[in-house]
């Protein structure tokens, strides 16, 4: 397997300004990538695929990707200063010789020149990303922002803060038996729901600790994983997405998984039903009810029906997940616990967690993690893997 | 509602940082005028304002001035602070859906679909935030 011949460079474009005034960063980037798609005859909506570096303002490339109204099936804002750009392409050309997409846009753009005549703050990334201006005033915090989306999901499904709570309840069974848990205490849907109100309709145990660590993955080819004596996962499917506020028309009701799911289940080739372990990013228990129902683990709106009585405890229910504890009760590092993720996955597929929470046979598991904010802009990301036999 | 006025409402609006591509948008708040962009080309009206429409990708857009009306979408009151605020998004008429503050009101009884209107905070450098209060 090579990207030799399997991918083709259709369209460019070079900006023919050399001092940008009256222009902002985002702009730039859509002018550059409008001129590329007409000299390619191809139309924004053919793109499934988006790279960027770091002069695109924002996280990687979520904001700009929600300027120029794109739904990407496949992202990369790997950042290496000037090289950045032809390492995207042949990250774009093994992803297309992969089949994960057929048309990808990479962008650069700036404005430093600009910056400096009108005293503009810069720094990489060319100052804040456009929508900035239009939420900073309004003080989102994290914990507000998936406030407002259990708020609308509980308006539009009947979702009840005691069925988000069951999230919670799941996490902590599973955490008194982690050791290295921030919280191991077990709780209750009442300890839940009348532990203090943060952000409605989400209560301080909703919400994810706060904390150190991190973790690492190692991924190698199968010629190196037949030389190893250690159990390995096999890799069978993976997708990604990035949501984002759409131009105004808000549906805070579903996450990026609605796209990144489907793909890693078809890559795959199994289904919710083949999978005895997830772990599913739990930021809050919203994250984790939205996501469920975004995999497809149930119906959309019925996440709070699901994750209810006990049906996330290993052991006990039908989905067990995130049996070292979850964000919610082990760890986040860093606030971004993704990896953790991946890693009690490998756990269970290793029958390696702990004896209490292990999934007996578990030979598919899932992980899912969620990057930005359930409430506004998100990359999703799906894995799915297998023990080395499946 | 005139025993509400006032109530929390933010003593200070940071006056937002107004760019090329956006200085209309900020220059009409200075008049009490709430817009959003609307597309020449395919005919939706998104938010925020950008050149590029972000549905068809022409840069054939123009502003539109709305009635400053339009429903609560979704909300959440940040409650673990000293003054709590709460945070929103609303739909307007014109149907985009934007962030915003909700003011001069009872947090305690706001509702999903209640109806409100533009309320802007002057920030003292010719432009204004536009939160939003009960209609």
């Amino acid at each position: 397997m090579s990207i030799r011949g399997k991918a083709y460079i259709a369209g460019v474009y070079e900006h023919p300004l050399r001092e940008a005034t009256g222009k902002t960063v985002p702009q730039l980037h859509a002018e550059v990538a409008k001129g590329a798609l007409e000299d390619a005859g191809l139309t924004k909506d053919d793109i499934d695929a988006y790279y960027c570096a770091g002069d695109v303002p924002g996280l990687g490339p979520l904001n700009q990707a929600e300027y120029m109204g794109l739904n990407v099936a496949q992202f990369d804002s790997t950042e290496v200063g000037g090289s950045s750009y032809v390492a995207h392409v042949n990250h774009a050309a093994q992803a297309i010789a992969m089949g994960h997409c057929k048309v990808a846009l990479i962008t650069l753009a700036g404005r430093p020149r600009a910056d400096a005549k009108e005293n503009y703050r810069t720094r990489p990334g060319g100052g804040p990303p456009a929508d900035y201006a239009f939420e900073a005033p309004f003080r989102p915090v994290v914990t507000n922002m998936y406030g407002m989306a259990a708020m609308r999901h509980m308006h539009e499904y009947g979702t009840t803060s005691e069925q988000l709570a069951w999230v919670k309840v799941a996490a902590s069974h599973h955490a008194q038996y982690n050791e290295h848990a921030m919280l191991r205490n077990v709780v209750t849907v009442e300890d839940v729901v009348n532990s203090p109100m943060i952000s409605d309709p989400l209560h301080r145990l909703d919400c994810c600790v706060m904390s150190d660590g991190g973790g690492a993955v190692i991924v190698v080819a199968p010629e190196i994983a037949a030389q190893l004596k250690r159990l390995v996962v096999k890799v069978l499917g993976a997708g990604e997405a990035i949501k984002h506020l759409n131009g105004g028309k808000v549906d805070l009701t579903y996450s990026g998984a609605r796209w990144s799911g489907p793909k890693a289940f078809e890559e795959a080739g199994v289904t919710p039903a083949d999978i005895k372990y997830a772990s599913i990013y739990d930021s809050f228990t919203i994250t984790v009810v939205e996501t469920l129902e975004d995999l497809g683990f149930c119906a959309k709106g019925e996440g709070g029906k699901f994750v209810a009585d006990g049906n996330l405890i290993s052991g006990v229910g039908k989905l067990p997940f995130n049996t070292d504890g979850g964000g919610l009760c082990n760890n986040h590092p860093t606030d971004r616990g993704g990896i953790t993720k991946v890693i009690e996955a490998v756990r269970q597929l290793r029958g390696e967690a702990h004896p209490k929470v292990q999934v007996a046979n578990c030979d598919i598991a899932l992980a899912h993690g969620t990057g930005g904010l359930l409430g506004s802009r998100m990359g999703s990301a799906t894995l799915i893997m297998g023990g080395a036999d499946a | 509602m005139s025993e509400l006025n006032g109530m929390n409402r933010p003593s200070k609006v940071r006056a937002p940082r107004v760019n090329d591509e956006t200085k209309g948008f900020w220059d009409a708040t200075g008049e009490g005028k709430l817009l959003v962009k609307h597309c020449n080309s395919c005919g939706e009206n998104h938010f925020y304002p950008r050149t590029f429409c972000p549905f068809c990708f022409s840069d054939d857009t123009e502003y539109l001035e709305t009635a400053g009306r339009g429903t609560i979408y979704t909300y959440s009151v940040m409650r673990r602070t000293k003054e709590p605020w709460a945070i929103a998004y609303v739909t307007l008429d014109e149907g985009p859906t934007m962030m915003t503050n909700l003011i001069d009101c009872d947090f305690d009884k706001l509702e999903i679909g209640q109806p409100v209107k533009v309320a802007f905070i002057d920030t003292g450098e010719g432009t204004a935030v536009p939160f939003f209060a009960p209609a």
